[in-house]
């Protein structure tokens, strides 16, 4: 009975140690025999193993999406179309105020007639969607409050609605094999990104933070012929309002010939031609209605760029409408708050269009980039750059395998040294181990990262731990006079249970590490964890199989080398 | 066969009064250094990198050679008065230039896309990038993302070590649970109090460090505290005092070869493992060391102290307090030598209460 167990045991053993072995070293395809040379091992090898970023080299960035601020731009738009829902229906407000600090959102109506509160919310009502909204009235003010609830809602939806647009910009631009995902607790609203084999990563993070914003606005101004009417300063803009600027109005610069801009950054501004105007407020089209958009050369000079424009239908309909009813007025094309160009409307313009600024190639490829993808709900910000050369990757692995061999050594050193022929049991055991290791991270595809390695350079002091506390177990039992056998027996019957408590606690303490900790400290419990599961296997198992093994070739076993 | 020890009968116990000074002389001078510094510069109880400060730091090599005096020579000129430079040890051209985050209003969030693209500017005038220098690789933390990073990496501990605290109640009683706890506690002050006393970079993988001694010095401690369950249930005439002192006997040569090799195998990784696992592999180092030490003169005498205290009311509960003054009196005299935790805890069975 006792044979028949210990052929069981060889066979699961001498399976799993081949299947590892085969899972580290075998490529991924029907095998050649070119594979099992030590440079097609190298190769595979490099194939097989995931390395984190700070081993192969890339970009990782943490950035957040100001859902404060998306939120506020809400409050603001609402307020602004209840304004005029009010006024339309014949209630003129006194005032319509906003209140945005972060987790309070507010629309205040002061109202000329509180009597007529009512009448006025019906109205606001039928053009307003305010589901997510509660209403209070109180003296001539009536409130309307946004929900904790749908704040987080919202502000998770424009979270979500970032990562599509980075995710499509990222690949627009043609970073290869990016990964984006949220990062942190959901209220954060983090998005982690992490590209690969990106060394400089200055002009995709410019890129992807751009918030390219499209409109086309009326600016106020005497018709054509007349030329357009401007001013010097942003003071006389505002003067010709009388003094404040109504909700309806805005007043923006207006930089006529500006030098190549990159995508999101305001043009370096330029003493010369910068001007304000008056613009109607909000705009007739905006980047949203946009179907396309692409750099192209500009007719004049061939070094500079433009960026056309289409419509969807949506608002080639409107934007129809407008100019239709406008001949001569003048329009603005708008970027990012800044008037680029100024035409008079000659006849009606159904679909098309184009930004001039004396763009260079690359400037126009990512503005027209960034409008095509749509606009960010929200400006985001980075919290966190990590950027890796490769070489200094690399210098990272030699440093961390260094370091592992040299332990391993040390370790396999003493154990031959002071557990004389059980030394070898524990050796096998770890080296063992360590393939098998490699293999569980291949085959649940987790990436090696460095404290991934220290944390494999800590599985080997675990496991020598199983095996000293075994053996000197033995030693302890076969002091006491008992038989080789039953001293074995006793000797891993005891420390089993030394063993497992031990692991347990380590294991939950770097579950608590991989469910709440962040990058690093997550590849390191990875395989910590890993190793230590791995390790009940190989430093029990295994070694108590040899052990048997050993026992049973001989009836009576009169010395037992430990 | 080989053996560390061949028979050892020593008094673990009877040394807690050297070894809890010790303990206490090691937490007071960490805190004392970091108190001390904290009140020179209210940053600088520790060495606190990038990942929990925030702030960018540019690994950057220089292809001619040059030195960190020259490099902030350079910065200054250009305006980075504040950054510091410090050299790769194992690669003489290397160096890391860090920028700390600007305070300046609440517009921190420029500072983590700046850092790299200010550096370079002042780098170019010396020579083109490439040419004269590369930028190997930036790190670049905001306060935002740092302050999240620090409060992460405090409570994930101070999580792992309930979870560890009820396992260990459930799996033996808690008072060793607590005892453990206690001393691992004691082992991360410790090593903290080393790395402040050092000024040694506090960064995320020092964390990572940490909670591995954590787990390794519970391990060490749940070794000892096992031999003791085991050896309660063989010899329950023995006291306590006794049965611990027996098991950190039997289980020190295990403790010696085991914690000694953990302590080579960590020593390798300081010496080979280069700049990036130095940080790493010296709180490992520090805190095996210390963790050794902890589990058998920290963590037992204060398990046996705790259940002793237990034993005494019980005791006072069960025969009331007169009886119990003439009996310890006798129990004092003759067992003095060998049990005095016990002793005197009879002897002020008022105090167990």
């Amino acid at each position: 009975m006792k044979k028949k167990n210990l052929l069981q045991r060889a066979i699961i053993i001498a399976v799993v140690t081949l299947l590892g072995i085969y899972i580290v070293i075998g490529p991924r395809r029907k095998p050649r025999l070119s594979d099992f040379t030590w440079s097609g091992i190298k190769t595979t090898l490099a194939s097989n193993i995931r390395l984190g970023l700070d081993l192969k080299g890339g970009s990782h960035l943490v950035m957040r999406v100001r859902t404060d601020e998306f939120l506020k731009k809400l409050t603001e738009g609402n307020a602004l179309a209840i304004q005029t829902a009010a006024r339309d229906a014949g209630y003129p407000p006194k005032d319509v105020k906003v209140e945005a600090t972060s987790g309070n959102y507010r629309m205040i109506l002061e109202a000329v007639d509180p009597s007529k509160f009512g009448e006025i919310e019906e109205a606001v009502k039928k053009k307003v969607d305010l589901t997510d909204w509660t209403s209070s009235t109180s003296g001539n003010t009536n409130t309307w409050t946004l929900t904790p609830t749908a704040q987080r809602a919202l502000a998770e939806q424009a979270t979500e609605q970032a990562k599509r647009i980075i995710e499509s910009r990222l690949d627009a631009v043609g970073v290869a094999e990016p990964l984006v995902q949220r990062h942190g607790a959901l209220s954060s609203h983090q998005i982690l990104v992490q590209m690969p084999g990106i060394q400089d990563p200055e002009r995709v993070k410019d890129l992807l933070k751009a918030t390219s914003r499209l409109d086309l606005v009326h600016v106020v101004s005497p018709a054509s012929p007349a030329p357009v009417q401007t001013y010097a300063t942003k003071e006389e803009a505002e003067a010709s309002l009388g003094g404040t600027v109504p909700n309806n109005r805005k007043t923006l610069e207006y930089a006529e010939r500006t030098e190549p801009t990159t995508a999101g950054q305001p043009a370096a501004a330029t003493d010369k031609g910068k001007q304000w105007v008056v613009v109607e407020w909000p705009a007739v089209v905006d980047g949203s209605e946009l179907r396309n958009a692409s750099a192209t050369q500009a007719q004049g000079g061939a070094s500079d760029y433009q960026i056309a424009f289409s419509f969807k239908p949506s608002g080639a309909e409107k934007f129809g409408a407008w100019t239709g009813a406008n001949i001569n007025q003048y329009m603005g094309v708008v970027l990012n708050d800044e008037v680029k160009s100024i035409a008079y409307i000659k006849s009606q313009i159904f679909d098309q269009g184009e930004i001039s600024g004396r763009f260079t190639k690359e400037s126009a490829d990512d503005l027209a980039l960034t409008l095509r993808s749509g606009a960010l709900p929200a400006p985001i910000e980075y919290q966190e750059e990590r950027t890796v050369g490769p070489s200094l990757g690399a210098d990272s692995i030699r440093a961390g395998v260094r370091a592992s061999v040299f332990g391993l050594l040390f370790v396999v050193v003493f154990m031959l040294f002071y557990y004389r022929g059980s030394g070898v049991n524990a050796v096998v055991a770890l080296l063992l181990n360590m393939i098998l290791m490699l293999a569980a991270l291949i085959v649940f595809g987790a990436t090696l990262t460095l404290p991934g390695i220290a944390g494999m350079i800590l599985t080997i002091g675990m496991a020598v731990d199983s095996n000293v506390l075994i053996f000197e177990r033995i030693r302890e039992e076969l002091l006491t006079g008992k038989t080789i056998p039953s001293a074995v027996e006793q000797g891993f019957q005891r420390a089993i249970v030394t063993i497992i408590d031990t692991h347990v606690t380590t294991i939950i303490s770097s579950l608590f590490l991989f469910v709440f900790g962040t990058g690093p400290l997550r590849g390191f419990a990875v395989t910590l964890v890993l190793g230590l599961v791995i390790n009940l296997f190989s430093a029990v198992y295994v070694s108590r199989t040899i052990f048997m093994w050993q026992l049973s070739r001989k009836r009576r076993l009169e010395s037992l080398s430990i | 066969m080989i053996q560390v020890f061949k028979s050892i009968n020593f008094d673990w116990l009877g040394r807690r009064r050297l070894f809890i000074g010790i303990s206490v002389f090691l937490m007071l001078a960490g805190l004392g250094s970091a108190m001390f510094r904290q009140w020179k510069n209210p940053d600088g109880a520790f060495n606190l990198g990038v990942d929990f400060k925030g702030g960018t730091v540019v690994t950057t090599k220089f292809n001619q050679p040059t030195t960190a005096e020259a490099i902030r020579e350079t910065l200054a000129r250009q305006g980075l008065a504040d950054a510091t430079i410090q050299g790769v040890t194992d690669r003489a051209d290397t160096f890391l230039i860090k920028l700390p985050l600007e305070r300046t209003g609440g517009e921190q969030s420029q500072e983590v896309e700046l850092g790299r693209k200010k550096v370079r500017d002042a780098l170019n005038t010396i020579g083109p990038e490439r040419e004269a220098y590369e930028i190997l690789g930036t790190e670049a933390v905001g306060a935002v993302a740092g302050a999240q990073l620090r409060n992460k990496a405090i409570a994930v501990t101070l999580a792992a070590l309930v979870g560890m605290l009820v396992y260990i109640a459930f799996r033996f009683e808690w008072t060793y649970g607590a005892a453990a706890v206690i001393a691992v506690f004691h082992d991360v002050l410790v090593t903290l109090g080393f790395f402040s006393i050092f000024q040694w970079e506090v960064s995320l993988t020092v964390i990572a460090a940490l909670l591995t001694l954590v787990g390794a010095s519970v391990n060490d401690t749940i070794v000892v505290f096992d031999r003791v369950r085991e050896n309660r249930r063989l010899h329950r005439r023995d006291s306590l005092y006794k049965i611990t002192n027996d098991s950190i006997n039997q289980t020190l040569s295990r403790t010696v070869i085991t914690q000694g090799l953990i302590i080579l195998s960590v020593l390798a990784m300081v010496i080979f493992g280069g700049d990036v696992l130095r940080n790493f592999s010296l709180a490992l180092l520090i805190g095996t060391i210390v963790g050794t030490y902890s589990s058998v003169a920290v963590a037992s005498p204060i398990m046996v102290w705790w259940e002793q205290r237990i034993e005494a009311a019980k005791k006072a509960d069960a025969l009331g307090a007169a009886p119990l003054t003439a009996r310890s009196t006798r129990a004092g005299s003759s067992k003095a030598k060998a049990e005095p935790l016990s002793a005197r805890a009879e002897k002020h069975p008022r105090g167990a209460v």
